[in-house]
């Protein structure tokens, strides 16, 4: 499944400092859909190059980061459970504090 | 004058461009009277206001009078249709949204990068009561961003420098200078005399502080960061949207809370939101349009992109605005918000850490003395390498912290070529910006085949303040 992936907020700096990832993700073995929760796995172990604790806590994202699944709180689309649809948009961004 | 014209040859044409020269002349005129009539009206009603009332407080007026006499029950004075004209001309504001405008009172929290714009423009745009509250003084590494203050100001008050430049721009509203750092225990008190507040401030606990205080009082919150190359915004707390802790009951971790003062900012950026932050408070002001509440927006300035998404709406269980919630004035008061975010209420300073034992220390005087002395060593700089462009102390080998680990064996080289040169065993020292980040290094290298190694303590802050008073601070 072709998914489009962009880091923001400090966050692209865990994987190379690159923003957008076009990425391909396939189901796990055995299940015909592809979830959040099943994305965030994927993400940790193919696209985090470092401290993996600034990105995810437990099977989610960490505090202070927010998903959008096509522009769309991931809260309003089944959090972990949203299932993720060819050529989707998902973006996850560290909230900023600055000023 | 066109003397042909005075000579009476002049044809029909002519005379009527000589006219139509005139009448303009006529109109640059009044104009300029109407401006010296506005001032002199405003300088009169602020002589009246400061007589009036001293205290810092924005008090609202009783409904159908003004008591700075700029606006009257019916509509505005003539100065302030000449002032404000480019508003009344507009349909969705017009004569109504510039009267809303002047008898609202907006709150400023931070007189900085985003409070700067913020600032600006609801003064020069007639907010009829502007709050600033910041206890920071103007620094000269604010100026490339918080465009408000000036060369002049520099070592003082940001409040005070602030309400300068907006009486300057527009002596016609009230300013209330706030000179302290808003907290828990004032907060209340003065958030309370607002209709709309702005969170312009650059800390992770005041952020949450500002919102809690916002919920109690029933006050909307205009919310705007900026770091790096990037900025958010957005409205919490008004039309039943959510407030800042229903997006983030949880907060994350020190290490993911960037600061300006560590992370850089390009000083457009929180110009940017800043400016963003001052639309909506007119928006939210005025009840004109739709502001951008349970809606964010982020911009990538890198990118020139702008995202809007829709946010989650008021979540039940927060414990602020939820529905059982039972957070009061008095728990709020008394809430710790720098142990619940375990950062500090300011941007300024980072805590200095202790994590190497004082044998593995060395001062930077002392340092210093065996540099001239001539002592055999090799000094590690671990800071990234865009830092040690900016400069380094003579001789000094940069080898980010984030890559020690790989370059442990570039040590060794270094060591054993400046052990060469004297025949003696050489030492090795490890520097940062401020001797955090080089205890962390000297951790590392203690356990993993260096256990000689020591952190200049305080780093190159402390290099520059006790040895070398020219070394270029940032
Ligand atoms: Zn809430």
């Amino acid at each position: 499944m072709r998914l489009t992936l962009e880091f923001g907020g400090g966050l692209d700096l865990l994987c190379n400092s690159v923003k957008i990832h076009h990425v391909d993700v396939d189901p796990k073995t055995g299940e015909d859909k592809l979830s959040m929760r099943d994305l965030l796995s994927w993400i940790k172990s193919n696209l985090i190059k470092e401290r993996p604790e600034m990105f995810v806590k437990g099977d989610s994202v960490r505090p202070g980061v927010l998903v959008l699944i096509n522009d769309c709180d991931w809260e309003l689309c089944g959090s972990l459970d949203a299932v993720l649809e060819e050529k989707d948009m998902v973006v996850f961004i560290s909230t900023l504090h600055g000023g | 004058m066109d003397a042909g014209i005075m000579n009476g040859g002049a044809s029909s044409d002519d005379i009527l461009r000589e006219i139509e020269r005139l009448e303009g002349e006529k109109m640059e005129i009044e104009n300029r009277i109407h401006l010296l009539q506005a001032q002199l009206n405003s300088k009169t009603a602020l002589d009246a206001s400061r007589k009036e009332d001293e205290t810092a407080s924005c008090p609202k007026p009783p409904a159908n009078s003004f008591r700075n006499g700029d606006v009257s029950g019916e509509g505005l004075r003539a100065d302030m249709i000449y002032r404000y004209s480019r508003h009344l001309l507009l349909p969705d504001f017009g004569v109504e949204g510039q009267l809303k405008l002047l008898k609202s009172s907006v709150l400023v929290v931070g007189a900085g990068g985003l409070g700067s714009p913020v600032a600006l423009y609801l003064a020069s745009c007639g907010v009829g009561c502007l709050g600033i509250v910041d206890d920071d003084m103007v620094e000269l590494n604010n100026l490339h961003r918080q465009i408000i203050h000036v060369e002049a100001y520099v070592g003082k008050s940001k409040v005070k420098s602030a309400a300068a430049a907006c009486r300057a721009v527009n002596s016609s509203i009230k300013l209330v200078e706030h000179q302290e750092a808003l907290q828990a225990a004032n907060a209340l008190d003065i958030v309370s005399k607002y209709d709309v507040v702005v969170d312009a401030t650059d800390n992770l606990p005041s952020r949450y502080m500002i919102s809690d205080c916002c919920v109690l009082l029933g006050k909307p919150l205009i919310s705007g960061a900026a770091l790096g190359l990037e900025g958010q915004l957005t409205v919490y707390h008004h039309n039943g949207g959510p407030c800042y802790r229903c997006l983030f009951p949880t907060p994350p971790p020190t290490a993911a809370c960037q600061r300006c003062s560590d992370s850089g900012v390009l000083g457009v950026v929180p110009g940017v939101i800043g400016c963003l932050q001052a639309l909506e408070a007119i928006k939210v002001a005025t009840a004109v349009g739709e502001p951008l509440s349970g809606r964010m927006l982020l911009f990538d300035a890198l990118s020139s992109r702008i995202r809007i998404f829709k946010m989650r709406g008021r979540s039940s269980h927060c414990v602020v605005c939820g529905e059982n919630a039972v957070f009061t004035q008095q728990n709020f008061q008394n809430f710790d918000y720098g142990c619940f975010t375990q950062s500090p209420m300011s941007d300024r300073s980072s805590p200095k850490l202790n994590l190497v034992p004082e044998s593995a220390r060395i001062s930077s005087k002392d340092y210093k003395e065996l540099f001239d002395k001539r002592e055999p060593h090799v000094l590690v700089d671990v800071r990234p390498a865009h830092h040690f462009k900016i400069a380094a102390i003579p001789g000094s080998v940069n080898i980010p912290l984030s890559i020690l680990e790989g370059k442990l064996s570039t040590i060794d080289l270094a060591l054993e070529e400046a052990g060469q040169v004297s025949g003696k065993h050489a030492s090795l020292y490890v520097v940062c910006r401020r001797g955090n980040d080089s205890q962390r290094a000297v951790q590392y290298l203690n356990s993993n085949g260096f256990p000689w190694a020591k952190d200049i303590i305080g780093g190159l802050e402390s290099w520059a303040q006790d040895v070398d008073r020219t070394f270029p601070i940032y």
